[in-house]
């Protein structure tokens, strides 16, 4: 490799840099991703072998001197009661189980947590993203909004927003807003700072020409936010959409740590990590990640149905 | 700006003193306020309304500051009226407007002495509007450089003080929403504690934790650079984990290395772990086909591609991940000591003292962790503009 394509993907090693690449088949591209995957789970089995092994000598083979082989040792690791780290399929089962074994309103239904966490997020993600809009429209046409507020914009995400959920929670709850608004508003908070700032470049994505189209078409200001500068501004919308989901998402389940909340994904790794249940730990860290998965997709599907909609330079344009 | 076009694209062609009509505004609710009482006094029974006009109110505050304020919102809403206020207007109106909105902080009575009427009320509106006549003139105003927050920094200044002054007006209790003067208290009297926490929790947890995780993450992408394989392979599952609440990992780093830093370190690694390597990996790959072209033609090995061309290039990318990381590392050490922590700590502070309801102290220990936030952000901003000097995006706003 002393040719300076060797970053190149491999399929484009042998032609000259800069010629256009072919497309990656679905194989070529799914490969890698498998194989780093395999790894990780293979990694994963054998420490917990290793961090498990003391536990399960002193535990269950009846101490160091007891007679047991190395199959036996293996088997038993990777089935204890409370390992210091559990195995992937013991998680898995666990939330089969969980899903499974208990009615869908039972606290011990994973599926009522992911529930709850989903619809504080969903409604801190679309108060966010409509806070987003607003002060982006305004910042794009008022100097004195861009002037005073967008630098306290960016510092509001340099502030661990995190760290006063409590706070947060504390004080909507004086007022008398429990359950789903408290996590929502934290969850909104984390969620507006992406969409803003995405949408302030997206609005001032127009090129000189078009504005001066609209300008002799006598198009008012309004016009031309409706016709031209949203539209132009959804391509750099959806990926701040998407990050934004993902942020509220975190937000909603820090938000659910601290009160003491009898469902929601926080609340079941608080309750489950008090009483050192390591295996329902994981679970819920897999349900949440398959959650912040899930609302991903679905921003990308919400994505794919209006940019479908939208002029062929709107996709063009998209880069993801 | 006079071209008409230029009101098309994004710049507004405003009259030059913008605020005019909120001038007025706040000339008139002064001159509405003024035969109404400021205070309601608590007497012998009950509220007795005061009979004199707020501007001459004794019993409260002394005379004087009442009349200086009501002075000092007639002058500032008759400076606003002017058409092309220059510098020392704008200056002279915002000391004004500041100096209204000072004597109306000092003449809010305690609890016990009475409640505020409606002519303390329609004066302070009248304030109100005037602030935010100030914030838009500073706005409009051509600045130099050095100053370039100058309207920023008023607008938060005018947040706090009307913080202050609506949290006593409306005797709003502590828990709710302390004023930002009794927050200040609480920074002064435990300030010893407040270092402590500051040690613990950025000292160690945050520092160790982001120089490792933000260092293997640079590393980690530096070094599967020549393997596409891994790369094509690692990309997808890292950006995966930016939408995987990492967070949550807290009570097992408890678990696993004690309820003392380490936990805390841990969680804060693998949060700022991915941001970084995901960061490196787009920045190397951010060169451009011509650049890259010339390397060739000039026979460049590898190594030196890298090295002159491809990292310089990932640098904006990495700082980028740097400065995320920043406020990542923050919040995941600060939340694993909800899960468990010695009995200092940041985190640890404000979960104990929001239980005890001691909310002066809550608010002053996110004050600390803000500040930390903010200066690490600015920091990183400054050594960014050290090192890219020669880009166009920082040679632009230079």
């Amino acid at each position: 490799m002393t040719t300076p394509t060797a970053t190149l993907p491999a399929a484009a090693r042998t032609r000259r840099p800069g010629a256009p690449e072919p497309a990656l088949s679905w194989g070529a591209r799914t490969g890698p991703v498998l194989a780093v995957t395999l790894a990780v789970l293979v990694l994963w089995y054998l420490a917990a072998i290793a961090l498990n092994a003391h536990g399960a000598i002193e535990r269950v083979l009846g101490g160091p001197d007891g007679a047991w082989s190395a199959t036996q040792l293996v088997q038993t690791t990777w089935a204890m009661q409370r390992p210091i780290l559990p195995v992937p399929h013991q998680i898995g089962l666990d939330i089969w189980h969980s899903v499974r074994d208990w009615p869908i309103d039972s606290p011990r239904n994973l599926l009522l947590h992911a529930r709850t966490t989903a619809e504080a997020t969903l409604l801190g993600f679309g108060l966010g993203t409509a806070l987003g809009l607003l002060l982006a429209i305004g910042i794009v046409h008022a100097r004195t909004l861009e002037k005073a507020l967008l630098p306290w914009i960016v510092a509001s995400q340099t502030v661990p927003v995190l760290a006063i959920a409590p706070i947060v929670l504390v004080v909507l709850g004086s007022l008398g807003f429990t359950g789903t608004l408290p996590k929502a508003v934290i969850a909104m908070y984390l969620c507006f700072f992406p969409v803003t700032v995405a949408m302030v470049q997206g609005l001032r994505s127009p090129q000189r020409i078009e504005t001066e189209l609209f300008h002799t078409y006598a198009a008012s200001r309004w016009q031309a936010l409706w016709a031209l500068r949203l539209p132009a501004s959804l391509p750099h919308l959806f990926p701040a959409l998407r990050v934004a989901i993902a942020a509220g998402l975190v937000g909603a389940i820090v938000a659910e740590l601290p009160t003491g909340a009898q469902a929601g994904l926080g609340a079941r790794l608080l309750t489950s990590s008090y009483y050192g249940n390591t295996v329902q730990i994981w679970s819920a860290l897999l349900m949440s990640a398959v959650l912040g998965l899930a609302l991903t997709a679905l921003v990308g599907l919400l994505e794919r149905a209006v940019l479908r909609r939208h002029s062929p330079t709107a996709q063009g344009k998209l880069k993801s | 700006m006079s071209h008409p076009i230029a009101s098309l694209s994004g710049a507004r062609v405003r009259p030059d003193a913008p605020g005019a009509l909120l001038a007025v505004l706040a000339l008139a609710l002064l001159l509405l306020s003024l035969p109404y009482p400021a205070l309601q006094l608590a007497g012998e029974d009950g509220f007795t309304l005061n009979p004199l006009a707020w501007w001459a109110v004794q019993a409260v505050a002394p005379g004087w500051v009442a009349w200086g304020t009501g002075l000092a919102t007639g002058v500032a809403a008759l400076l606003a009226l002017r058409a092309t206020p220059g510098r020392a207007a704008t200056l002279a109106l915002t000391l004004l407007t500041l100096a209204a909105l000072g004597g109306l902080i000092a003449l809010t009575p305690t609890e016990e002495q009475g409640a505020v009427g409606s002519g303390f009320w329609l004066c302070t509106g009248a304030v109100a509007l005037l602030a935010l006549v100030t914030v838009a003139r500073v706005s409009a105003l051509p600045l130099p450089r050095g100053l370039d927050a100058a309207s920023a920094l008023l607008f938060g200044l005018w947040v706090l003080l009307f913080w202050e002054l609506l949290t006593t007006a409306f005797a709003v209790p502590r828990v709710l929403l302390p004023p930002p003067s009794s927050v200040a208290v609480a920074l002064w009297t435990h300030a010893a504690t407040l270092r402590d926490d500051l040690v613990q929790t950025v000292g160690k947890a945050v520092l160790i934790g982001y120089v490792l995780g933000c260092g293997l993450g640079v590393g980690v992408g530096i070094a599967i650079d020549r393997l596409p394989f891994l790369q094509r392979g690692l990309l997808p599952v890292a950006s995966l984990t930016s939408t995987v609440p990492l967070v949550g990992v807290a009570p097992i780093a408890v678990m696993w290395f004690g309820f003392d830093w380490p936990s805390k370190a841990a969680v804060v690694v693998l949060m700022t772990f991915f941001p970084a390597l995901i960061g490196t990996l787009a920045g190397l790959a951010a060169a451009g086909k011509l650049e890259r072209e010339l390397m060739f033609s000039y026979a460049a090995s590898d190594r030196r591609t890298l090295l002159d061309l491809r990292l310089p290039v990932a640098l904006p990318f990495i700082f980028n991940a740097l400065k995320v990381n920043a406020t990542l590392a923050l919040i995941g050490a600060i939340v694993a000591e909800f899960f468990g922590s010695p009995t200092v700590g940041l985190g640890f502070r404000i979960s104990t003292e929001a239980s005890r309801m001691n909310m002066p102290l809550v608010w002053a220990t996110i004050v600390v962790a803000s500040a930390v936030g903010m200066l690490a952000y600015a920091l990183l901003g400054r050594l960014e503009r050290r090192v890219n000097f020669w880009h166009p995006a920082i040679r632009a706003a230079a």
